[in-house]
């Protein structure tokens, strides 16, 4: 669907590309500097942490879905990951990983 | 009995041919809500902000989407040089396949009953099945998966402009998506954990038995209110709207992007609006659960279920309304040092409870012990804070 209305798009919209219109939006003056910014490395903080956190999401997903055949046992077990991984968490919390500066 | 009825005794053309339907018609049913979400929004913060909204296009400017979805395709269709020109081009087809791709497990109707294995199912040419595209057995996962996939639409999209703006509207995006998608897993992973599964058929099928045993009561009213949340910040819907805040990033990822693959941004955003009114419905609303009243049974649940999607759609534009847009250290906040311990500390609580409840444990001894489980446990990360203070300490007077 998506192809489709590209291709109908492609034959029908005008195709006049000129210089000015080429060149990246920076609110009407020229671009400043190279096209690539660079951008800040506390984002990639969060990406790590991320990847944790979607870890522990598939394994708590399998756990979830059979909660009756682990009974207490994996319950405890959960509680002990879990409690893991708030620690680290906290640690991060701790280190002034989390505070936006 | 699970999975679709539909492919239990083999597979034919007439189920092959009911299979193609269901597709076509879900995906025009969306295309069609999309377009009349876009108008509904505008015309309700037109309403909210005391101003008349698009009248001109049809009766009450019911067809404006319509004629901008036209004009798209009369526009100009820019790549600016220096963007990357196989990843320019393949952005927006992530972002609105994906969009497609997870309303596909949403039950949109069918009567439930208690009964196992007759529940849900609607009767096309003589077959039974589901009235939903597909009910694999991960379900839910599909949705969290999906929602991980749009984040490469919207980087790749930001990255390969090769412009400031969208770069930093798209890492914003991404490092926003992320933060909430954890929050946003580990409250569903409550509904997993009362239904006992991941399908979408069967936790709907859970819900079957009034508004009592709807999990937004069984779950406590938690989960929900994180999952909203979330959400909302997993949509870049407002006050969430930091990656596209046009005060300080013009459009944000899709700045440099115009014509049909601009469209294609802005459908698959409003598209997921409903997926994800959707989604809500189905796991704490009960989805298609309702009273039948009179007529075609097969009729009301699909009534139900739509009204209760419009609802959410009205929230989510009730919001934009109505909340100022966060900034970016109190989002980041919000999702880490809030969202994602209360959804952590409140599954926890609700196995426990489950368990409970099933294994007729002694009330008071259970929730004794839990509370000393957590006394426990927080002194050792008390502790282990305390300790790690006095070692960072320790190493600042040695340096």
């Amino acid at each position: 669907m998506a192809g489709g209305m590209l291709t109908i798009a492609r034959i029908l919209r005008p195709q006049r590309p000129t210089r000015q219109k080429l060149i990246a939006y920076e609110s009407g003056v020229d671009p400043v500097g190279g096209e690539w910014a660079q951008s800040q490395i506390r984002y990639y903080v969060f990406a790590v942490l991320f990847v944790l956190f979607d870890v522990e999401a598939v394994f708590i997903f399998p756990w979830a879905t059979r909660l009756e055949v682990y009974g207490l046992f994996g319950l405890v077990e959960m509680a002990i990951f879990i409690f893991i991984l708030v620690l680290g968490l906290f640690y991060a919390w701790r280190k002034g990983v989390l505070r936006w500066v | 009995m699970t999975g679709d009825p539909l492919f239990h005794d083999g597979v034919d053309l007439v189920d092959i041919g009911i299979m193609g339907l269901k597709v076509v018609v879900a995906f025009g049913f969306l295309l069609v809500a999309t377009m009349f979400m876009v108008w509904f929004e505008r015309k309700l913060i037109s309403d909210m902000q005391n101003r008349i909204g698009p009248n001109v296009a049809g009766p009450w400017g019911l067809l404006q989407t319509f004629a901008d979805g036209v004009k798209f395709f009369f526009k100009e269709d820019l790549r600016p040089e220096n963007a990357d020109p196989l990843v320019f081009r393949l952005a927006p087809y992530i972002s609105a396949v994906t969009a497609f791709l997870s309303f596909a497990i949403v039950p949109v109707g069918g009567v439930f009953k208690d009964v196992p294995g007759t529940t849900g199912t609607v009767n096309i040419f003589g077959r039974e099945t589901f009235l939903q595209v597909a009910d694999p057995p991960i379900g839910i996962l599909l949705l969290l998966a999906m929602s991980s996939i749009a984040v490469y639409g919207i980087m790749l999209a930001g990255w390969s402009s090769g412009s400031k703006y969208p770069l930093i509207g798209s890492v914003r995006a991404s490092a926003q998506a992320i933060s909430y998608e954890a929050a946003l897993g580990m409250s569903v992973v409550a509904v997993v954990i009362l239904a006992g599964t991941l399908s979408t058929h069967d936790i709907v099928a859970h819900q079957a038995g009034g508004i009592n045993t709807w999990f937004l009561v069984t779950s406590g009213v938690i989960p929900f209110i994180v999952f909203l949340i979330a959400a909302t910040a997993e949509l870049n819907r407002p006050p969430f709207d930091l990656v596209e805040a046009e005060q300080e990033l013009v459009g944000g990822f899709h700045t440099e992007y115009s014509s049909i693959r601009f469209a294609l941004f802005f459908l698959a955003e409003f598209m997921n609006v409903i997926t994800m009114s959707a989604i809500m419905v189905t796991l704490f609303f009960g989805g298609p659960a309702g009273p039948i009243f009179f007529g075609l049974t097969w009729f009301w649940p699909t009534i139900w279920f739509m009204s209760k999607v419009m609802v959410f759609l009205f929230i989510f534009v009730w919001f934009r309304a109505t909340l100022p847009r966060l900034r970016y250290d109190q989002l980041m906040d919000l999702g880490w040092k809030v969202l994602i311990p209360l959804s952590l500390f409140w599954l926890m609580f609700i196995s426990l409870k489950e368990l409970r409840a099933s294994n007729d444990w002694n009330w008071i001894a259970t929730y004794a012990a839990a509370a000393g489980g957590l006394l426990l446990g927080g002194t050792l990360l008390i502790t282990a804070l305390r300790a790690g203070d006095r070692a960072y300490q320790k190493d600042s007077e040695d340096a």
